[in-house]
C-alpha cells in the first residue's frame, strides 16, 4: 500500500517538476481606469527582472541609475525644474509576458506613472509596448533585443534605446565574417529570440560573402552541449556562433573550451553581457568578439560615471544601467523643455532629437522608427583583468548609421 | 562511423554523470520512502560551495571533492532531524511539499547571496585537454567525471548489499518491527542514509563545477532530467539508477545528434515507453510493501 501512494507521489513530483519549468506564477489583468497627468508629480516606472536572468545585467541597480538621472537633473536646473517632486516606481515581471502586460497596466493606470523605462526579455518587452500605445504613455525599452520593437510592433509612445538583435548581427557577424571568418556553424537556442539571432546572424554572413553550413537548434534550458559541440564541429567551420544567453551561454562556453574545437575554430557570441564575463571568468572568453553597445571603461566620460555608479552600488554599471540612467535623463530633459509632462507633446519633443551624452554617442532618436541609433562598440574580451570588472578591449567603434542601417520598413508607427 | 562513435562516447560520458547524480535521489527513495524534491537545490549547493571555497578561502576541486561531501552530509543530518523526520509517518506527499518548499528557500537564498549570473569555476589542472583516438575525441574532465561516477555508484551498490551496514540499513526499512525484534535501533539508521543521500547530490554538484554554469537554478532544470531517470531505472533501485543514466546519457546524445530539436523530449518519451511497459520501471520491484 505504502509503495502505491509512493508511485503516486513520484509521478506527481515528476509533474509538478515539469510544470514549474514550464510555467509559473501568473498574474490576472489589473482593471482599467481613466489618468491625468496634470500634477507636477514626475513618475518613472522601472519594469524588469529584479529576481531571475537579468537581474544582475540591469535588475535593482537600474533603480540606482535612474535615481542619477533625478539627481542630477535637479542639480542642474535647482529651482528652475518643472519637475520637482520626481518617484521612481519598480516591479518585478518575472520575465513572463502576462506579469509584464498587467505590471504595465498598474503602473500607467493606478501609480500613474508616466513612462516605464527597461523591460527585458522580448515578449514581455513586446507586451509593455501594447500597454504603452493603448494608454497612450510613454515606454522606452532598454533591456531587450527584439527588432519588432521598432519594427512591426512599433508605435508612437514606444523607443528603443541601447540595441536590438540586428545590431548585434552586423556587429559581430559581419565584422568576423569580413576579417576572414567565412564558414560559420550556429547553435542556437530554440525559442523567439534564439529563433531571431539565428536568423539576423545568418544573413548578415551570407550578405559579407560567408556562408552558414549548419545552424543548429538546442533545446531551452539545457546544461549538457557537448554533442551539439561536436556537431557544429562538423564540416569544419572557421566559426562557431553560440547565440545562448545566461545560464545556457556560460554552458556552451565552459564545455567549448574543454572541446577539441577550443583553439581550432573561433568562438562568435551572439549576445553577451559584461556579467556573463564576469561570471564565467575573464580567461574562459578569453579572445571572445562580441558586439557592446557601451563599455565603462572605454573613456574618462564613460569611467566617471561608472565611479559615481560604483560608489552606490559597488559593482561596475552594465550597458543597461547606463541606458537606462540616459533615457531617464533625457526624458526629464524633454519635459523640462516641453514645461509639461504631458505624453505627446514629449514625443514630439524626443523625435530627431540629436544626442551625445555618457551612453549614446552620435545619438539619434530616429523619427521613422523610434529606433535610438548610437555608436556600438566590437570588443574583444581580455585575457586576464587588470582590476574586477575590466574585462573588455573596444577593437572599433561602429558608427551609428552602419550599425542600425537604415529605418525599419514594417514600421508604419500607427 | 567515427561520429556515431564520439556520440556514443558523449552519451556515455554524460550518463555516468547523471547516474552519480540521480544516486542519492535513489538511496532516499529506496530507503526512506522519501522523494526529495530539493536534490536538485542540494546538487547546486554542491556546486556553489565548491565555487565560494576556490573563490574566497582558494581550496580547490580535489579537497572540495572530499569536504563538500561532508558539509552536505551535515545539511542533511539537520534536514532529517528538523524537518524530514517529523513527517515520515504520513502520506508521503508531505515530505515532497516540504522539499519543494526547501528547495525554494535554498534557491533563492544563493540568488540574494550570489546574484544569478553564476560563479566562476576552473577545471582542475591535469584533466584539461582532450583525449584523442583518430578522429573520435573526449573531453579529459568528462572522462573522468565519468569514471569517478561509476566507482562512487558500484561503491554504494556494494555497501548496500555487501556489507553489514548495509544489511541493516536494508532490513530496518524493508521490515522495521522485525529488525527491532531482532535488537536493532532502527531509528538510528535513518538519519545518516538520509545524510548519505544529500551528500552524493552535494558530490554531483562538485563534479559538475567545472563543467557547468554554477548558477541557483542549475538545479531546477536538471531535477527534471534526474526524476526521469529514477522513474526509468525502477524508484529506489540503485542499479536501476546506473543503467537509467546511461541510457538516459545516450538517448540524449542520439537525440542531439539526429534530431536536435527533440533532444530532451525524446528523454521522457523513453520515460512514457518505459512506465507503460513496465510501470515499476526497468529494475523496480513490483508492489511490494
Amino acid at each position: 500500500m505504502r509503495s502505491r501512494t509512493v508511485q503516486g507521489t513520484v509521478a506527481i513530483a515528476a509533474t509538478a517538476s515539469l510544470a514549474l519549468a514550464a510555467c509559473g506564477g501568473a498574474g490576472g489583468p489589473q482593471s482599467g481606469g481613466s489618468s491625468k497627468l496634470t500634477d507636477d508629480k514626475v513618475v518613472i516606472g522601472l519594469l524588469n527582472d529584479q529576481s531571475g536572468v537579468y537581474k544582475d545585467l540591469s535588475g535593482p541597480n537600474s533603480k540606482v541609475a535612474i535615481q542619477m538621472a533625478i539627481d542630477d537633473y535637479k542639480a542642474k536646473y535647482g529651482d528652475k525644474a518643472v519637475a520637482k517632486d520626481i518617484e521612481i516606481v519598480t516591479a518585478d515581471h518575472q520575465n513572463k509576458a502576462d506579469i509584464a502586460n498587467s505590471k504595465a497596466q498598474e503602473m500607467y493606470d493606478r501609480q500613474k506613472a508616466d513612462i516605464i523605462l527597461d523591460v527585458p526579455n522580448s515578449a514581455a518587452a513586446l507586451a509593455v509596448a501594447t500597454q504603452a500605445k493603448n494608454k497612450k504613455k510613454l515606454y522606452i525599452n532598454i533591456g531587450a533585443g527584439t527588432t519588432a520593437l521598432t519594427g512591426a510592433s512599433c508605435n508612437k509612445y514606444t523607443f528603443h534605446w541601447a540595441y536590438n538583435t540586428a545590431v548585434l548581427a552586423r556587429g559581430t557577424a559581419g565584422t568576423i565574417t569580413k576579417e576572414g571568418g567565412t564558414s560559420w556553424n550556429i547553435v542556437y537556442p530554440d525559442y523567439a529570440f534564439g529563433q531571431d539571432m539565428n536568423k539576423s546572424f545568418s544573413a548578415e554572413v551570407t550578405k559579407n560573402g560567408g556562408s552558414v553550413g549548419q545552424s543548429i537548434a538546442s533545446p531551452f534550458p539545457s546544461d549538457n552541449f557537448a554533442t551539439f559541440i561536436t556537431k557544429a564541429g562538423e564540416g569544419s567551420p572557421k566559426v562557431v556562433g553560440s547565440m545562448h544567453a545566461g545560464g545556457d551561454l556560460i554552458n556552451f562556453v565552459k564545455q567549448f573550451n574543454q572541446s577539441s574545437l577550443k583553439g581550432k575554430v573561433q568562438l562568435a557570441v551572439g549576445l553577451m553581457f559584461i556579467t556573463d564575463i564576469h561570471s564565467l571568468g575573464v580567461d574562459q572568453f578569453a579572445g571572445t568578439q562580441f558586439t557592446d553597445a557601451w563599455y565603462w571603461n572605454f573613456d574618462a566620460q564613460n569611467k566617471k560615471w561608472a565611479d559615481r555608479f560604483k560608489e552606490k552600488t559597488n559593482t561596475r554599471p552594465s550597458f543597461a544601467h547606463a541606458a537606462n540612467y540616459s533615457a531617464a535623463m533625457n526624458y526629464l530633459e524633454a519635459v523640462q523643455e516641453a514645461g509639461t509632462d504631458d505624453a505627446d507633446t514629449i514625443v514630439g519633443k524626443l523625435e530627431g532629437k540629436k544626442i551625445n551624452d555618457v551612453f549614446l554617442r552620435n545619438g539619434e532618436i530616429r523619427k521613422a522608427d523610434h529606433a535610438v541609433i548610437h555608436d556600438v562598440y566590437l570588443a574583444k574580451v581580455k585575457s586576464s583583468a587588470p582590476e574586477e570588472w575590466d574585462y573588455e578591449d573596444i577593437e572599433k567603434t561602429i558608427p551609428a548609421a552602419e550599425a542600425y542601417g537604415e529605418a525599419n520598413p514594417a514600421c508604419s508607427m500607427s | 562511423m567515427s561520429e556515431f562513435i564520439q556520440y556514443t562516447l558523449q552519451g556515455l560520458a554524460a550518463g555516468g554523470f547523471y547516474a552519480l547524480s540521480a544516486l542519492g535521489l535513489a538511496v532516499i527513495f529506496g530507503v526512506l520512502g522519501v522523494v526529495n524534491f530539493s536534490h536538485g537545490a542540494c546538487y547546486m549547493l554542491g556546486a556553489v560551495i565548491s565555487a565560494v571555497l576556490l573563490g574566497e578561502l582558494h581550496v580547490g576541486f580535489w579537497v572540495a571533492l572530499v569536504v563538500v561531501p561532508i558539509l552536505m552530509f551535515g545539511f542533511g543530518v539537520l534536514m532529517e532531524r528538523l524537518l524530514v523526520r517529523w513527517l515520515l509517518a504520513l502520506d508521503p506527499l508531505y515530505n515532497f511539499l516540504l522539499t519543494f518548499g526547501l528547495t525554494l528557500i535554498l534557491v533563492e537564498a544563493v540568488k540574494q547571496r550570489y546574484g544569478v549570473s553564476g560563479l566562476p569555476y576552473e577545471v582542475p589542472a591535469g584533466l584539461t585537454g582532450q583525449v584523442s583516438i583518430g578522429s573520435v575525441n573526449l573531453s579529459t574532465y568528462a572522462i573522468f567525471a565519468c569514471l569517478f561516477s561509476v566507482v562512487v555508484c558500484v561503491a554504494v551498490g556494494l555497501l548496500l548489499t555487501k556489507t553489514r551496514i548495509g544489511m541493516i540499513v536494508r532490513a530496518s526499512t524493508e521490515a522495521p518491527e522485525r529488525t527491532r525484534a531482532l535488537g536493532i535501533n532502527v531509528g538510528r539508521w535513518v538519519t545518516p542514509v538520509f545524510g548519505f543521500g544529500i551528500a552524493l547530490a552535494g558530490l554531483a554538484g562538485v563534479l559538475a563545477a567545472p563543467t557547468r554554469a554554477i548558477t541557483a537554478e542549475m538545479g531546477s532544470n536538471f531535477i527534471i532530467i534526474l526524476f526521469a531517470v529514477v522513474v526509468i531505472g525502477g524508484l529506489g533501485s540503485i542499479l536501476g539508477a546506473v543503467v537509467a543514466g546511461f541510457l538516459v546519457g545516450l538517448v540524449e546524445a542520439y537525440g542531439i545528434a539526429y534530431a536536435p530539436t527533440y533532444a530532451q523530449i525524446v528523454i521522457f518519451v523513453l520515460m512514457a515507453l518505459v512506465v507503460l511497459v513496465r510501470p515499476s520501471g526497468l529494475f523496480g520491484r513490483e508492489e511490494v510493501a
